[in-house]
């Protein structure tokens, strides 16, 4: 087994991203596995997406109800819970993860509950919901099918929307053959699906207690919103006696009429369908129909602390489909588990360090080559390069301040090359230091093969072309000199050309 | 027409070449073309990284330096895209009124080389003459930030000898990405396998952009590779004519 099938999602111990991914990168199976998997997503996510004419102005909509929820969160949050309390269920308020384990913990020993099942929920896994209630006794069975699949082979998820999207078939069938114990077990898919529904049936009819995430809280409304693929959820949504729904504050929605933006957008951005097979929404309690005991833990766990921020705001407006994952050519090489985080890719690149308040993860925001994509394809328009920007300012301002990172190559560069950026002078003259400096490196065949220090992470995989004999400030100072302006000189006269000169010829031979 | 040509750091001590070829070719249009001596960097390899500070005081350089420029030219999409994209937070976060006010009326006047020919000049045909078999690079920059659409094939389209050569996954980022290239380097190495798999395929004889950032990158690699493919900014076929055929450096 390679160090990638033992992942660890918690930021505090997690390896830096360029570590993490190392795995990933020396096993092709995996990242044919996790390209496959993401390409056939966003093939059908842009074949739906182009048939919606209005899908800029659905966007723009989209980012909008976020922002004015955003800029009025509080009172929708308190409409919610007076709406709902109003409807017969409970609401809790967790300031922090800590809290919000306690908050549930307490539901479940006041209705003695020593087993829960669960539909699927990203939120339970960022404030490690599973081990906590493990250790306090009570055994959480995950319901979706990638979760039992994770959940069984003690993996964990490595995207949001299809958590185990890692693992091959084989493999699926491997985990189930041994835990189900199922030794005849079959790879093909309909006895896959047919095992797992046995085992969920059991647990359906005799486990009276759920936990859910939620997609949308209506604030007018005070109801709950979950959209799902399998069914399963719809099962733990209305088996149990008990509910306990988690969800973090920015889930909230002013009205119920905004849900018909957000629901369009989340369908096609997420799994590349015009609408999810299964959409449950509830309000409270109905008298004998569904959970008699409904909670809802609404989660700030730094949420609120990200909402003051003007820039790192739009963080808040995601609705965690995984377009941006989908789409994220740096994602597509590493899969999610080397950015050590429940949430992995474009997003998680921006929430997990703000979630973590920057004491950890600082790898994260440098692990974009800033290229954009995930910005056009998020259905609420988080501008997320700008937001990594600003994050990788925060970071290199707290790390600046370090001895190590005072003395490191990088930081000393870039101090370095701001000396010189402020003066031409200086500038011309580290081009020409730094020309006597290449040729010591330069080889007969005119290229850099391998550079010392932070250069060397270059020369790994690529050459670079030696430095030419002439700047272009020179070859355009020389001409200007040997014809100034004014005269009539023909187009582009390479005056003085000695950079041309010596090295224009077509250079096929020189290689 | 003056046009203030901003050549970059990077292209005036690596890709003097790009430099030569712009000014041949906007010659050619009639263009008259000027040099600012007192230029260095926009900033955008500090900002990227994190050096907030120090972006703010080259881009405030940048902005007086142009301050009276009639237009600057850049044949660097991520450069423009810098100043497009960062310069304003830059400012508001850590500039007056007065340097807002000079930014943003020489914003409006800053174009990337195929904005400058195409909005500014209104051609398409300039009269180029590259026969070879080409494919284009759609920088990250200049696909996204500044939408540059169809521009680059319009004038690669009348270049006369030229066979252009469609991309696959054309809005497929080579993996450069400035520092995140040795910051991230086996990461970015292997978008790069995976972009050059692609760039191979199509059997170019020269992968061409407008941006010699993204070049240098795939250059390197197929430099590496001794691939029979060559990288070329669009510049220089452009400035390519019968007469004087573009400079193939290395």
């Amino acid at each position: 087994m390679s160090a990638a099938d033992h992942p660890i999602l918690d930021p505090a111990l997690a390896p830096p991203f360029p570590v993490a991914a190392l795995p990933v990168l020396r096993n092709p199976q995996l990242r044919k596995n996790v390209a496959h998997a993401i390409d056939v997503i966003q093939a059908k996510r842009g074949k739906l997406v182009a048939e919606k004419t209005d899908w800029q102005a659905l966007r723009a909509a989209a980012a909008a109800i976020k922002d004015e929820t955003l800029a009025n969160l509080g009172a929708y949050l308190e409409q919610f819970e007076e709406r709902c309390t109003a409807a017969g269920g409970h609401v809790h308020w967790a300031a922090d993860a800590a809290e919000a384990r306690r908050i549930i913990l307490e539901i479940l020993r006041e209705t003695s509950a020593d087993e829960v099942i669960k539909i699927k929920t990203m939120t339970s896994a960022e404030i490690q919901l599973n081990p906590f209630l493990e250790a306090a006794g009570v055994r959480a069975y995950e319901t979706d099918l990638a979760e039992i699949i994770l959940q069984l082979g003690q993996g964990e998820p490595s995207h949001i929307v299809v958590p185990a999207l890692h693992v091959n078939r084989a493999q699926v069938r491997e985990i189930f053959a041994r835990t189900m114990g199922l030794p005849e077990l079959s790879d093909d898919p309909k006895a896959l699906t047919a095992a797992a529904r046995n085992y969920l049936r059991q647990k359906f009819l005799s486990i009276p207690t759920a936990i859910s995430g939620a997609n949308f809280l209506v604030a007018e409304t005070g109801g709950v919103a979950i959209v799902e693929s399998e069914g399963n959820g719809r099962m733990c949504l209305t088996l149990p006696r008990t509910l306990i729904t988690l969800a973090g504050i920015e889930k909230v929605v002013p009205r119920f009429q905004d849900l018909e933006v957000m629901l369009q957008l989340l369908a096609r951005s997420a799994t590349g369908e015009r609408m999810n097979p299964y959409t449950s929404l509830w309000t409270g309690v109905t008298p004998g129909d569904g959970p008699q005991n409904f909670h809802v833990v609404l989660l700030d766990n730094e949420r609120s602390s990200i909402l003051g921020r003007k820039t790192e705001r739009q963080t808040l407006r995601c609705i965690r489909c995984a377009a941006c994952m989908n789409t994220c050519p740096v994602y597509r090489q590493t899969g999610g588990h080397a950015y050590g985080s429940v949430y992995p890719g474009p997003i998680g690149t921006i929430l997990t360090p703000q979630l973590e308040q920057l004491r950890h993860a600082q790898s994260l925001p440098y692990a974009s080559s800033l290229c954009g994509a995930c910005y056009e394809v998020c259905p609420v328009k988080i501008n997320i390069p700008e937001i990594l920007i600003d994050l990788r300012a925060r970071v290199t301002d707290q790390e600046r301040k370090t001895v190590g990172k005072f003395f490191d190559p990088m930081y000393v560069g870039l101090r370095v090359a701001n000396l010189i950026f402020a003066r031409a002078w200086l500038f011309h003259f580290a081009q020409w230091a730094g020309r006597i400096g290449a040729k010591l490196v330069t080889r007969k065949d005119g290229w850099i093969h391998s550079l010392p220090s932070v250069g060397a992470k270059w020369t790994q995989t690529r050459d670079l072309r030696g430095l030419p004999v002439q700047t272009f400030h020179e070859w355009f100072k020389d001409r200007e000199r040997a014809t100034p302006a004014g005269t009539n000189r023909p187009p582009g006269t390479p005056a003085g050309n000695k950079g041309a000169r010596e090295q224009g010829t077509n250079g096929a031979e020189a290689r | 027409m003056r046009a203030s040509l901003f050549i970059t750091c990077y292209n005036d001590t690596l890709y003097p070449e790009t430099g030569r070829a712009v000014v041949s070719l906007l010659e050619r249009l009639g263009v008259e073309v000027e040099f600012r001596a007192g230029q260095t960097c926009c900033g955008q390899m500090h900002a990227n990284t994190g050096f907030r500070g120090e972006a703010f005081s080259q881009a405030k350089r940048l902005v007086r330096l142009y301050a009276d420029a009639e237009a600057v030219v850049i044949p660097s999409s991520s450069c423009v895209a810098m100043m497009r994209d960062q310069y304003p937070g830059l400012f508001e976060e850590l500039g007056n009124e007065t340097l807002r006010r000079e930014f943003k009326a020489l914003l409006p006047r800053v174009y990337e080389l195929s904005e400058f020919l195409i909005d500014k000049l209104g051609v398409e045909d300039v009269g180029a003459y590259f026969p070879h078999r080409v494919t284009y690079h759609a920088s990250c920059h200049g696909l996204r930030a500044l939408r540059l659409g169809d521009r680059p094939f319009r004038l690669l389209a009348k270049v006369r000898g030229l066979e252009l050569v469609p991309l696959a996954n054309l809005d497929r980022c080579c993996g450069f990405g400035g520092t995140f290239s040795v910051k991230n380097g086996d990461v970015s190495s292997a978008m790069l396998t995976v972009k050059l798999e692609d760039v191979l395929a199509t059997k170019a004889e020269f992968c061409t952009a407008l941006d010699n950032s993204c070049l240098m990158h795939l250059g390197g690699a197929m430099h590496r590779e001794y691939a029979s493919m060559r990288t070329i900014h669009m510049a220089q076929i452009l400035a390519s004519t019968q007469e004087k055929p573009a400079e193939v450096v290395g």
